[in-house]
């Protein structure tokens, strides 16, 4: 048997989501195989005829928020009307139905196939609130695309990108909702595309304007501002500064913060009754727009209306901070906590000098040795550890909730992070003691419900290569079941570092 | 909702819960009554391989002592064997067992292995269940194809099997219809799993190692604090039960199914593997408390019921440098029920010299325990000796079932 290149090891784990059984046989030119990845057309793309544009999305919401409004009136009126007196908290008894038991029926049933009839007709399934079936949607569709993908770099740049400028379900109805249309349209179209144009999308989606408060932002000179007394909210013009372009501490001031506040004011979601366009998409709101000419980083935009904040943007897109930013980040999420000042130097030129553009940057990290030689010392994060153990086990993915549920459980629900920055890209925070528990317990009740699976010694030089230590190698192979063996092989060192 | 909230639960409420997504935790109610026979089978299988010779100690055999060392059972001393007859003591984490066989109502089949000689845990465990001549050749198991082959509205055929874990064991996987139920309990990795991981994480990367370690000894601090219902790792011999009881309430409803499969873990002793007392005696204990826990909550149907406990192949003869054994041939299997005609040590004993051993190294396989399998299958169900040869037991017409296992 010929000896595989020990750098597909490299390929598929530091660059990918990891080998599904026979990969490694498939492909013979590792780097070759990650940019034919990376070239195919439109390869981050994600479409699915279960999953709406994010304005059908929260039209969906919005019907569903009235139709409970007005249940709950109906109720407090009819208790009010029964009881004489005023009603309890009738909004709970509505909202926290409670949940039933599972039984076998409900198990087997297919989880999404009411999805887009849901969207229709929310009030035909009460017990599973609308932005819960989108959600989970969402998240089939997505761990289907990262478990078919060939080697997954392209799945691993959106999750980087989408972390990167991450929002949280946790926010609210709109954010649980529209999470995963957020990464469909405002990231994936442009991990290869412009970095200017990944920015703007991201910072005109209706996700991000509610995650960060944008949609209330008025400036207080605006029409709006002078009628209602409410005023500028610098939460996204603070986070598009510190977090999404040149990084905390590289030299903005606490002004251009605020005058990017103001630039971006009348950057809001257009309600339900569609005053200002379709119901749930990004709009310009001229009324709660600061008026006048706004001065950032230096420059002068005199601007009218939306065009200001694309031109401020599009500048800070190209402030050199922005550049050394994005070549530090993205070097620590597929090299190293601390990646080689050198490399990063590299990435940044190549940032600069290609004014953004995301597939030459990531064409230059694949093509950069310094890139393929570090050793394998981060570990797998929890998102790619559970994909990574579906595409090993060729596991299908009809059902996203045991891959949810283990996300939750080792700190990482997907698209909930704790806060605007993300989830941690540090080895430290997942090789923690309370996550190398958890990995353990689920491995070994995934490795309790793999069933058809290669034979373990197969599987170690199918999955782990045949560079695996004779430890590992022994450690499964001599294991008392398949069971234990498949457990080992999750938890070993060689399948959780990349 | 569970499945996208951080969780606020603790950590092992939800992996329960989680588990109950997979398929499980839900019981079936199924009635009952009582009537005429109404045969049950059940089917524990030991994955690991069990050391027959320290589960059912040939202590009337004089080389026996000398070859187990340290793991030999005695007659005498704090924990004496249960002497099943002159020859045989049983260890003394069985006493249900002991006290089954004095009511003829279990058996020990001594020196008996598969046709299968090699000695790698999955093919053998794959011939085990399988039933096939080698390993890796089916997806189903024999007891799948039993019921399978019985006649059609046959009400052991009816009812198919019960499989109790996270995924149904070989053995009971096929064609023939299968309910799966698992004790939540379960979801915890064993012990022995645990230590296997850090002992490689100790040779292959240590800061894995360093954090594994503080994350079990924190669960074990919460455990001692009773903060947690379940010890990590499980309470192996509770587990055991539990998976014994919840099979038990199934199988012996009217309506449950007629046949279950469980599977046991953790049989590997390779080190420190204890006699009398230690590692062994606990899995044994916990086997003997769930021959127990099937008697009590069989009720009435205990009187229609037969178990058998066997393991994919045995241990070595004499034990190895870390007070262990390691992979061998024959072993013990064990039965119980009130269906049997009990009370007896079935063994052509091989004896223990050299000589004697297979390969010099292993008790010589002298019973095939096909044949006991097949003779349980004839006897319970009905199913013709050319039935077993053919399609349960395929290629196998030469291993005559084993006749009269069963009262009368």
């Amino acid at each position: 048997m010929a000896i595989p290149d020990p750098r597909l090891l490299v390929a598929f784990n530091r660059f990918g989501l990891g080998p599904r059984p026979g990969d490694f046989a498939r492909t013979s030119d590792p780097r070759e195989a990650i940019l034919a990845e990376l070239n195919a057309p439109q390869s981050a793309l994600l479409a699915d005829p279960a999953l709406q544009r994010t304005p059908l999305i929260l039209q969906a919401v919005y019907a569903d928020e009235d139709r409970k409004k007005q249940e709950r009136d109906r109720l407090a009126q009819a208790n009010l009307a029964r009881l004489g007196m005023p009603a309890p908290n009738v909004a709970a008894l509505i909202e926290t139905p409670p949940a039933a038991p599972p039984t076998p029926a409900a198990m087997s049933a297919p989880a999404m196939t009411g999805a887009p009839a849901a969207i229709a007709a929310p009030a035909m399934t009460p017990q599973v609130p609308v932005e819960q079936q989108i959600f989970r949607a969402e998240a089939t569709a997505r761990f289907a695309r990262a478990c078919a993908a060939p080697i997954g770099f392209v799945e691993r740049l959106v999750a980087f990108w989408s972390n990167h400028f991450c929002i949280s379900l946790a926010k609210s109805n709109i954010g649980r909702a529209c999470a995963g249309a957020f990464e469909r349209e405002a990231i994936r179209p442009y991990v290869t595309g412009r970095f200017a144009d990944m920015l703007r999308a991201v910072e005109q989606h209706p996700g991000m304007l509610n995650f960060l408060d944008n949609a209330q932002s008025i400036g207080p000179n605006s029409k709006a501002g002078q009628n209602r007394k409410r005023g500028l909210n610098e939460n996204l013009a603070r986070e598009i500064l510190e977090l999404h372009t040149m990084g905390v501490g590289s030299g903005y001031s606490q002004t251009d913060v605020t005058q990017l506040a103001q630039v971006l004011t009348g950057w809001t979601i257009v309600g339900r009754e569609g005053k200002l366009g379709e119901p749930g998409a990004f709009a310009f709101n001229p009324n709660a727009h600061e008026p006048g000419t706004a001065t950032l980083l230096g420059r002068v935009y005199a601007q009218d209306g939306v065009a200001q904040g694309e031109a401020a943007l599009a500048d800070i897109a190209r402030q050199g901070a922005t550049a050394a930013h994005i070549a530090k980040k993205i070097a620590r999420h597929f090299v190293a906590d601390d990646p080689d000042p050198a490399l990063v130097a590299r990435l940044a030129k190549l940032f600069r000098d290609s004014e953004g553009d995301l597939g030459a940057l990531a064409h230059a990290l694949v093509m950069d040795e310094a890139a393929w030689s570090a050793l394998a010392t981060k570990i797998r994060n929890p998102w790619e550890i559970v994909v990574a153990s579906q595409r090993a086990f060729n596991r299908p993915v009809a059902d996203p909730g045991p891959a949810l549920n283990a996300m939750n459980l080792l700190g990482m629900p997907l698209w909930q992070p704790g806060g605007p920055n993300g989830f941690s890209d540090d080895t430290a925070a997942w090789a923690s003691p309370e996550g190398m528990k958890m990995r353990l317990e689920l491995a070994a009740q995934f490795a309790r419900q793999t069933k058809d699976a290669p034979a373990p010694a197969a599987l170690v030089d199918d999955i782990l290569g045949p560079t695996v230590s004779p430890q590992t190698r022994e450690a499964v192979t001599r294991a008392e079941s398949r069971e234990q063996a498949f457990a080992l092989l999750i938890m070993s060192p060689e399948f959780q570092r990349r | 909702m569970l499945l996208c909230e951080t969780p606020k639960l603790s950590r092992r409420a939800l992996l329960t819960a989680g588990g109950a997504l997979y398929a499980w935790a839900h019981i079936p109610s199924f009635a009952r009554a009582a009537d005429a026979r109404d045969p049950r089978l059940v089917v524990m299988i030991l994955r690991g391989a069990l050391d027959g010779l320290s589960a059912l100690a040939p202590i009337g055999d004089p080389d026996y002592a000398a070859l187990h060392g340290e793991l030999a059972l005695q007659w005498a001393g704090a924990h004496p064997a249960l002497a099943l007859n002159s020859f045989f003591g049983l260890n003394p984490a069985m006493p249900n067992f002991a006290r089954l066989y004095g009511a003829k109502q279990a058996i020990a089949v001594h020196a008996c292995a598969t046709n299968y000689r090699e000695r790698s845990h999955f093919d053998g465990q794959d011939v085990l269940e399988s039933g096939m001549p080698g390993p890796g050749q089916v997806q189903s198991g024999w007891l799948n194809r039993a019921i399978a082959a019985l006649p059609k509205g046959e009400r052991v055929a009816e009812r198919g099997g019960l499989a109790v874990g996270a995924t149904p064991p070989l053995v009971l996987r096929g064609a023939a219809p299968i309910l799966g139920w698992a004790p939540s309990g379960l979801t915890a990795p064993t012990d022995d799993l645990t230590a296997r991981l850090m002992d490689l994480y100790s040779h292959r990367d240590p800061a894995l190692a360093a954090a594994l370690r503080a994350g079990i000894d924190a669960d074990h601090m919460a455990t001692k604090n009773g903060m947690d219902g379940i010890k990590p790792g499980g309470d192996i011999a509770l587990a055991m039960r539990k998976a014994a009881e919840g099979a038990a309430r199934l199988i012996s409803a009217d309506d449950g199914p007629r046949v279950a499969a469980l599977a046991f873990d953790g049989w590997d002793t390779h080190v420190n593997e204890g006699g009398a007392t230690g590692r062994l005696a606990q899995l044994l204990g916990g086997l003997d408390g769930a021959i127990a826990a099937f008697e009590t909550e069989m009720g009435p149907r205990w009187k229609d019921t037969v178990i058998v406990a066997a393991t994919e192949f045995g241990r070595t003869v004499h034990i190895n440098g870390t007070t262990g054994t390691d992979h061998g041939t024959g072993t013990v299997a064990f039965l119980a029920g009130g269906a049997l005609n009990g009370g007896r040590v079935i063994a052509d004993w091989p004896g223990l010299k050299t000589a004697d051993l297979y390969e010099n190294r292993d008790l010589k396989p002298t019973t095939d325990l096909r044949a006991v399998l097949k003779g349980l299958l004839a006897d319970q169900f009905g199913l013709s000796a050319d039935a077993l040869g053919r399609t349960v037991f395929p290629d196998t017409l030469g291993v005559k079932p084993m006749n009269g296992l069963l009262a009368a």
